[in-house]
């Protein structure tokens, strides 16, 4: 299947919008996605028809409003090739996916000398709640060094390994899009006894997900950056890991029984969904991924890595080495993110022109500050590429360059 | 709508370009304190050499935008030379301003009509007035004033 661009940003009502006078330029979909109408629609309909709390009444709209969100985890586990849909657990967002695994999983199994390794790749998400477990647990935080070119240096891989428990790694980038080798990286894991968590918030959207060819043991990811709502995020876990793991919040919800001395808690995955779930989200997700399904997967990575390839080709066109774009150039190993210095121009004043274009990137540092170190910079402007881009958005996001290089004018 | 030109205005850009008191200052005697601003990793040290109240000497470190740096250039040469409490009283009149759009920015779509609230005096700093349309900017504008602020602290809680 090829991607009919055109028919897809019909989909999504906001890009009809104009700011600034101008049409807008929407790039920054590696923070958030736009959602489809389909998504908009799935959520109302929930609020105007059906809305009733789950798992609870025994009335009819709310057994309706419960079977459409657990169609959801059915729909979410089927999207990421999961064998078995209790092992997707919803969260806020991918952040609380990762401190889930930190406290149920690292403090049920982690001691003072363990080693968790991170990339430097990690968003602050898939690093700090591992700092504040070595602060409460005496664990260690280890890093795998970057190449020059962006990569992962794996040659002291089996070095790093020493007395690690958890490997976890993004496995695409969100400042450089590089795609790390999450696979090989399992595999390690593995092979010395540890887990591998993988934080596919910039992943799963964007490429065909299976869980068993990653090789993962635990996968976080977020609904909004996937054409969902915001306010969702998942978790995915095998089972057994699950199903030993203590509970993470707790309350309603995640409790089978609840005595004066105690309680027992519920099912994997609901142990972990204390409290009244977000019920819109979940149906919103659902619908995002049936969305998402929809156009393929596959279609939709080949289209952003022909896009990526013309961004990178007209911009080096149009800038040299004006512009300096982080991250690998094979786009067989990135996504569709474009972390940009435009000469010296900061990229707080580069994002302010741009906007004036209509054109929305983000700009500062991405959540991820050990890597901004580790690239020498404390800002970039990151252009990100989504389903709905085309070659217009980036003849427009280059036009705009050319105006802010002209108006700081160094 | 608010233009660029009401952000980048050219004596901003000029301290952008030609940043006055950019360095460092031995410490001690000088004081030193660093601020960051989260929003963008942006990062400034400033040095303030005291003499008794006079603030004599400030030098400005570190990276930042083009608001943030000429906010910070222009902080220097408005407080040396100035008493503690002179400058104190300078930084507040420049809060001030930052923060008129916290009394709803419709009524100030035309800064330059004098309103009441906003304070005058504050002489190239003026031209600062425009961040305020640009609500996510006022923390770069600020970040260099709070940072020197935090080092008068030091000696003059």
């Amino acid at each position: 299947m090829t991607l009919d661009v055109a028919a897809v940003k019909a989909d999504f009502p906001l890009l009809g919008r104009e700011v600034h006078g101008t049409p807008i330029v929407y790039l920054d979909s590696g923070a958030t996605s736009q959602k489809p109408q389909a998504v908009l629609d799935a959520m109302n309909r929930y609020y105007e028809t059906i809305n009733a709390n789950v798992h609870r009444g025994a009335y009819h709209i709310a057994e309706l409003a419960t079977t459409a969100s657990e169609d959801a985890r059915r729909s979410i586990g089927r999207f990421i090739g999961a064998t078995d849909e209790h092992e997707v657990v919803f969260t806020k967002n991918a952040t609380e996916a990762i401190n889930l695994v930190a406290h149920a999983w690292g403090r049920a199994n982690l001691t003072e000398g363990d080693v968790v390794l991170l990339s430097l790749l990690e968003h602050h998400a898939n690093i700090v709640p591992w700092h504040q477990l070595a602060k409460e647990r005496g664990i260690e935080v280890r890093w795998i060094p970057l190449t020059d070119d962006g990569c992962l240096d794996l040659d002291d891989l089996d070095r790093l390994l020493q007395d690690v428990k958890l490997v976890a790694v993004t496995a695409v980038s969100n400042v450089t899009g590089a795609i790390p080798p999450v696979r090989r990286l399992a595999d390690a894991a593995h092979a010395v006894g540890a887990l591998c968590l993988v934080d596919g918030s910039q992943y799963v959207p964007h490429l065909a997900t299976d869980v068993a060819d990653l090789g993962c043991d635990f996968l976080a990811f977020t609904g909004h950056k996937m054409c969902g709502p915001t306010g969702i995020g998942m978790l995915w876990g095998r089972r057994e890991l699950l199903d030993a793991m203590p509970p993470f919040l707790g309350g309603g919800e995640m409790i089978l029984d609840v005595r004066q001395d105690g309680f027992t808690p519920n099912e994997v995955p609901w142990r972990f969904e204390a409290g009244t779930p977000p019920i819109a989200e979940m149906i919103g997700i659902g619908a995002a991924v049936d969305y998402l399904e929809g156009l393929d997967m596959e279609a939709i990575r080949k289209h952003e890595v022909s896009l990526t390839n013309y961004a990178l080709r007209t911009l080096d066109d149009r800038f040299g080495d004006d512009l300096l774009i982080h991250g690998p150039t094979d786009t067989a190993h990135r996504g569709g993110i474009l972390s940009m210095c435009l000469r010296e121009i900061h990229a707080h004043d580069l994002s302010q022109v741009l906007d004036q274009h209509g054109v929305c990137v983000r700009a500062g540092h991405h959540c991820a500050k050990p890597l901004m170190r580790e690239l020498g910079v404390t800002s970039t402007s990151r252009a990100s590429l989504y389903l709905y881009n085309d070659e217009s958005d980036v003849d427009a996001l280059g036009y705009a360059l050319e105006e802010a290089a002209r108006f700081f004018d160094f | 709508m608010p233009g660029l030109e009401d952000l980048y205005r050219e004596v901003i850009l000029d301290h952008y370009r030609n940043p006055r008191n950019r360095g460092e200052l031995e410490v001690p005697p000088a004081l030193l304190a660093e601020g960051f601003n989260p929003l963008c990793g942006d990062e400034v040290k400033v040095y303030v050499q005291l003499d008794g109240d006079t603030v004599t000497d400030v030098r400005i470190s570190g990276q930042g935008c083009s608001i943030s740096q000429s906010s910070a250039s222009m902080m220097t040469t408005a407080v040396i030379g100035r008493t503690v409490v002179e400058a104190r009283d300078t930084l507040r009149s420049f809060k001030q301003m930052m923060s008129i759009h916290e009394h709803g920015l419709d009524r100030h779509e035309s800064p330059q009509d004098g309103s009441p609230e906003v304070p005058s005096g504050l002489g190239d700093l003026e031209a600062l007035r425009g961040v305020v349309k640009f609500p996510v900017r006022i923390k770069c504008a600020t970040l260099g004033w709070n940072t020197f602020d935090q080092a008068l602290a030091e000696a003059h809680p």
